[in-house]
């Protein structure tokens, strides 16, 4: 620490987090419900969350500051291929506006709290509810701790460098999710997102005009892929199906999260979730122009130690202190966004399909909140200590399989809205084979998410969650099928 | 039912964004440029308010049903 640090920009920062810390705590008030004693109230806002709510709580849960980060990074490194991100963020909304209001109704028609509460209802299956109860947990652990990484570029930039400066952040963020619940994250995604709104635009209106415009941003980065010998501004050809099945692949796991499904639980009808499907694309809009920070790392003629540093870094060259400082305050506002709502998700799955499944099957709803405001803290440490005491890259290649992991949950919680024919024997064997599988295959690549697929002759990169996923729903299928044949059906609940 | 089979139509729509984008050769050139951005670049851009708009047209069908 040191001489690196600017008072102006460190000002402005600690401004913006005593305010938003404040938010946190004052939020238990906000929209007071009879008791927050009840897990409906603490995890999920009481499920009242209308459309500006859960627009602002959705997009600052979704796109979060590890994105801010990571997407211009990528980038950076490789070009378009760091693009995918957009059209991944773009087909998600179809999906979301078809599927998404069926399973709000499912979940308020009958009380359900998470994915696996909707799975369990369907199939009275216990191992396939603890299936993807515990797929949650661990792919939202890791994505927790990249929230960290995201506050650390920011930390780093500020000149704060150590641990303390994380460790107290997060202790603050533990805290205020443990009283106020869901409603915390939700108030402060209003001042996360209108910060985050106000630094993109001043950063692709006011940037390229310092940098020689668009055409020179684009050329500059040209320039320096061609230079390195690695990363252009187009697709090499045999990048076009890993570009869309990781695109596909994504868009279809986003809302299996649970930090996700707990924005779309928290909503107070379906037709909210509709609309938002409307006007959540304006975040993508924003993400699209973000990743373009990317190439403008490049016609700055930036010195990184990691590409993760290139939006920092561009800020702190290119704005003045003062707006430098607003800029790290909502990249790191951003990463408290999403951990808290991630923390609650998982308590969420583990009060529900753990702790009242297996341990205390009579436990009240006060008993839940208790629970899971306990698991609340407990998981925000976990992900504290991974990311003090484990090499970064260990949270990054979990995130990688994070995104496998939960996408096989999607036969179980989706196939269930609409039909009846899937049977839990054949759900399982299905998610046991793609998680494993899928698990193998990213392993056996080197930790990386694409597997190399021989079709006649011609080869293909495709994306392996969504191979993983096909032999999912494959084996899912067969089983159920052979099920069906040698057992009548029971009468549907 | 005439204005219920206009609903289902609509949500045909909504296949269109996945054409669009997961073909990439549709669109990974450089030319024409647009304020400087390569097609590769404003082209996905553009389908940000395109879907938007698609899905609001299906949402104006669909509302009435629930």
């Amino acid at each position: 620490m040191g001489s690196d640090i600017n008072v102006t920009a460190l000002s402005v920062f600690i401004f913006f987090f005593v305010l938003v810390t404040i938010m946190g705590f004052v939020a238990a008030r906000w929209r007071k419900p009879e008791t927050l004693a009840h897990i409906d109230e603490w995890g999920l806002g009481g499920r009242s969350f209308g459309t500006w709510i859960t627009w602002f709580l959705v997009g600052g849960d979704f796109y979060t500051a590890y994105t801010v980060i990571a997407v211009p990074a990528l980038v950076y490194t490789v070009g378009a291929y760091g693009f995918f991100a957009l059209p991944y963020t773009i087909i998600v909304y179809p999906f979301v506006f078809m599927v998404m209001p069926v399973l709000w109704k499912r979940a308020k028609e009958f009380g359900y709290v998470t994915a696996a509460d909707v799975v369990h209802g369907q199939y009275g299956s216990r191992g396939l509810e603890l299936a993807v109860a515990a797929t949650g947990v661990i792919a939202t652990m890791p994505y927790i701790a990249l929230q960290l990484v995201g506050m650390t570029a920011v930390l780093k930039a500020l000149g704060l460098h150590g641990e303390l400066p994380l460790a107290i952040a997060f202790i603050v963020l533990a805290l205020y999710t443990y009283s106020a619940g869901l409603r915390a994250p939700a108030l402060i995604a209003f001042v996360k997102d209108i910060m985050i709104y106000i630094v993109v635009i001043a950063a692709v209106a006011l940037i390229p005009s310092k940098l020689g415009g668009y055409a020179n941003v684009f050329n500059a980065a040209d320039a320096a892929f061609q230079a390195k010998g690695s990363g252009s501004l187009l697709l090499a050809s045999n990048q076009y199906v890993a570009y869309a099945t990781l695109a596909l692949g994504s868009a279809l796991a986003a809302f299996m999260y649970p930090h996700t499904l707990t924005g779309i639980f928290a909503s107070n009808s379906g037709n909210t979730i509709r609309k938002n499907a409307v006007l959540l694309p304006a975040y993508t809009l924003l993400l699209g122009l973000l990743a373009l920070l990317g190439y403008m790392g490049h016609a700055a003629h930036l010195q990184l130690d990691s590409a993760n540093d290139v939006v920092p870094a561009l800020f702190k060259t290119l704005f003045s202190s003062w707006f430098a400082g607003f800029s790290f305050a909502a990249i790191a506002i951003g990463a408290l966004v999403p951990a808290a709502v991630m923390s609650i998700g998982a308590a969420n799955l583990f009060t529900r399909n753990f702790w009242k499944a297996y341990v205390d099957p009579a436990v009240s709803p006060a008993g839940e909140a208790k629970v899971a405001k306990i698991t609340s803290l407990i998981v925000k440490i976990g992900a504290l200590l991974v990311i003090l005491f484990l090499p970064t890259q260990f949270a990054l290649d979990l995130q990688l399989l994070g995104g496998i992991w939960i996408l096989q949950t999607l036969p179980a919680l989706v196939f269930g809205l609409y039909t009846g024919w899937f049977r839990a024997p054949g759900l399982l064997a299905g998610w046991f084979v793609g998680f494993f599988g899928g698990t193998y295959l990213v392993w056996d690549a080197g930790w990386k998410p694409l597997h190399a697929v021989t079709i006649g002759g011609a080869s293909f990169t495709v994306y392996t969650g969504l191979l993983a996923l096909a032999a999912n729903i494959v084996v899912a299928a067969v089983l159920s099928a052979a099920l069906a044949k040698s057992t009548r059906p029971q009468t549907q609940q | 039912m005439n204005q219920k089979s206009t609903g289902k139509a609509a949500l045909w729509l909504l296949l269109i964004p996945y054409i669009g984008l997961l073909w990439v050769p549709f669109y990974n050139f450089r030319e024409p440029e647009l304020f400087g951005f390569p097609f590769f670049y404003w082209y996905q851009l553009l389908w940000v308010p395109i879907t938007a708009a698609l899905i609001w047209v299906a949402y104006r069908s669909t509302r009435d049903g629930e």
